[in-house]
């Protein structure tokens, strides 16, 4: 028979009564799975021998199936006719051949899902306490920035409170302007049913100034700046840049952490304090537009009717919020390993584990509030 | 050396990255079933030969011609053929890093028709094994393996089709003396008993001596001189004769007796 293959064909004699297979063609990857197929449908018992002679070219994958044939067959299958070349070449995959090794198997039972249960409970906790360590050096060293002035770099700090903060506020603006946006449009849909639609200027106000301008610029922040610091402070990781630092008695907490985090905690509020303004202002034009409440009206019934507590309230959490973000995206900078997939798998992570902590804060935040009372 | 077949064959190569020129009016012919060591000092345009050849850089002038076919002028059909005839291994693997070393191994044999891929597998577990990695590091990832073994996997994947050509990048930089004499001799035997034709960019004496057949020395934007280790003591240049008889030479080629010494 005839298998197929490029411009090669390669046929396969039947064993004769001596026990002979001839094969002539070409014998390569080509034609490899149609000679494999054959070979092993042939009785292994019968055969003694197989006959390259009339073969014009055989690679790897043909001595793989030859000897393959061979080794199935068990007894001594004689590979006859073959060139010096082709003998080296069945040599050496004789003696590359793959020795299979099962691979440490996975324990499907319950104690071992607890088992990994249980670790991956113990990771979270290690992370948290790393975060925690990190937290803590970040306060140690400004601290010590505070003692030793000489040591604080002020440049670098002017820099990232530009990076973190001048450049970031075009899309906070934006955003929290179309948050108003869509406040006002919503609240006044569903108020105008109940012929309330003044209270949409509460409606914008309380939400805004609590929760969503702080909470909305945090997430901008979180994805932009965490992964910044990470994919900054990780590819000097990467580069060894961080433990040439250290040989050189700079200490990255201070360089490095120091700078980033205080300039978040800086900006972060102002951040805010722009979202909140670019919210009521969007509100207070969606508003006008659809209801007819005029500027005039909109900030008399902002000032009766808001509490400037509220406006507190949410400011307060911004401090916050800039050191979990600054922690979570340093420590996890410091976490990159020398190859470039850690940089981009701690990076993402970096930004999940920053909003997701972010809204846990703010949960938190809330309830604490509504406890007492404000 | 005139009878041999010629695989690979430049005339004339220019390439240049705006106004630096790198190579000018390059020749170099490269035999059948040789290894061919190319040197030069950094920045003489040693890879870029290689990707000239390879086709990753169109030369601005000049004709490459490899296994009879004109790789600048070929059609995408005839491309692919060829490209199926030669394996390139990268500085440091190129191996794909979302695919596991088996994998990575199986990319090139996917172009292969009707390749069952039972036998596709195990097609690659032999050439893991033949390029001396351990049967499980199949199943890794490219970055769970160091240095030397993912310059191995990447030899793997370059030896994956049976390549009549491989094209080696730096194959032992940042290896150990003793991974780089391993790999030095794993070059050598592979070359041997798959008749492979070798062209090896290095920088490695060691290499040049234990494995090279043939040495090509790139400078002032050419191949300089071409022949055996022996030829390249006699040679008067200066780059070539300081190359060829400095301290890190002496060291490589101990039982030759270096002229001008």
């Amino acid at each position: 028979m005839t298998a197929g293959g490029d411009s090669a064909d390669v046929t396969l004699h039947p064993a004769d009564d001596s026990g002979s297979v001839r094969l002539s063609g070409a014998v390569t990857i080509r034609t490899v799975t149609a000679v494999q197929k054959h070979l092993s449908a042939l009785d292994a018992e019968t055969v003694t021998r197989l006959d390259l002679s009339d073969v014009t070219r055989l690679d790897t994958a043909g001595a793989w199936a030859l000897l393959q044939f061979r080794h199935r067959a068990g007894h001594g299958v004689q590979i006859t006719g073959a060139t010096p070349e082709v003998d080296s070449l069945l040599r050496t995959v004789e003696n590359a051949w793959p020795q299979p090794e099962e691979p440490p198997a996975r324990d499907a039972s319950f104690r071992a899902w607890l088992d990994r249960f249980g670790r991956r409970i113990h990771a979270g906790l290690m992370f948290l306490r790393a975060l925690t360590a990190y937290l803590g050096i970040f306060l140690h060293r400004l601290a010590r920035a505070v003692r030793h002035p000489s040591e604080f770099k002020l440049t670098s700090l002017v820099h990232h409170c530009e990076e973190v903060g001048l450049k970031a506020v075009p899309i906070v603006a934006l955003m929290a302007f179309l948050i108003g946006v869509v406040l006002a449009f919503q609240g006044s849909t569903q108020l105008r049913q109940f012929g309330a639609e003044v209270f949409v200027v509460d409606l914008i106000a309380i939400s805004i100034l609590r929760e969503l301008g702080i909470l909305l610029t945090a997430i901008i922040v979180a994805g932009r700046t965490a992964s910044a610091f990470t994919a900054a402070i990780g590819s000097m990781k990467m580069r060894e840049e961080i433990d040439a630092m250290r040989t050189l008695g700079l200490d990255p907490g201070m360089n490095l952490f120091v700078p980033r985090i205080l300039a978040l905690l800086i900006m972060l509020p102002i951040l805010g304090l722009i979202a909140n303004i670019a919210g009521l202002f969007g509100g207070a034009l969606m508003a006008w537009i659809d209801l007819g409440i005029s500027p005039a009206m909109f900030t008399t019934r902002l000032v009766e009717g808001t509490a400037v507590s509220h406006v507190f309230v949410g400011l307060v959490k911004a401090p916050v919020f800039a050191m979990i973000i600054g922690v979570v995206g340093c420590h996890a900078g410091m976490q990159v390993e020398s190859n470039a997939e850690s940089l981009g798998r701690m990076t993402s992570n970096a930004v999940v584990t920053a909003i997701f902590a972010v809204i846990v804060a703010d949960a938190v935040f809330s309830i604490f509030f509504a406890r007492i009372g404000i | 050396m005139t009878d041999r077949e010629v695989v690979i064959k430049l005339r004339g190569i220019r390439n240049q990255f705006g106004r630096q020129v790198v190579h000018e009016d390059l020749d170099l012919d490269v035999y059948r079933g040789e290894i061919l060591g190319v040197v030069g000092g950094s920045g003489t345009g040693k890879s870029v030969l290689l990707r000239t050849i390879a086709g990753l850089q169109k030369p601005a002038a000049g004709s490459v011609d490899v296994l009879g076919t004109d790789v600048l002028n070929a059609d995408e059909d005839t491309r692919q053929k060829l490209e199926n005839r030669w394996g390139v291994m990268f500085q440091d693997g190129a191996l794909f890093s979302s695919l596991t070393v088996r994998e990575n191994v199986e990319v090139p044999m996917r172009a292969i028709p009707g390749l069952d891929p039972q036998v596709r597998r195990d097609l690659a577990d032999l050439k893991i094994s033949m390029v001396g990695l351990q049967y499980l590091a199949g199943d890794k990832y490219p970055s769970e393996l160091s240095g030397g073994m993912r310059k191995r996997a990447g030899l793997a994947r370059a030896l994956a089709l049976d390549p009549d050509i491989v094209f080696l990048d730096e194959p032992t930089a940042g290896l150990d003396p003793i991974g780089a004499a391993a790999f030095d001799e794993l070059i050598r035997d592979l070359c041997h008993s798959l008749g492979l034709t070798v062209f090896l960019v290095t920088h490695d004496l060691d290499t040049l001596h234990a494995t090279c057949d043939r040495i090509a020395v790139l400078a002032e934007r050419k191949v300089l001189v071409t022949g055996s280790m022996a030829d390249m003591l006699e040679v008067a240049h200066p780059w070539v004769h300081e190359y060829f008889h400095g301290p890190r030479a002496r060291a490589a080629v101990p039982d030759k007796p270096t002229k001008g010494d």
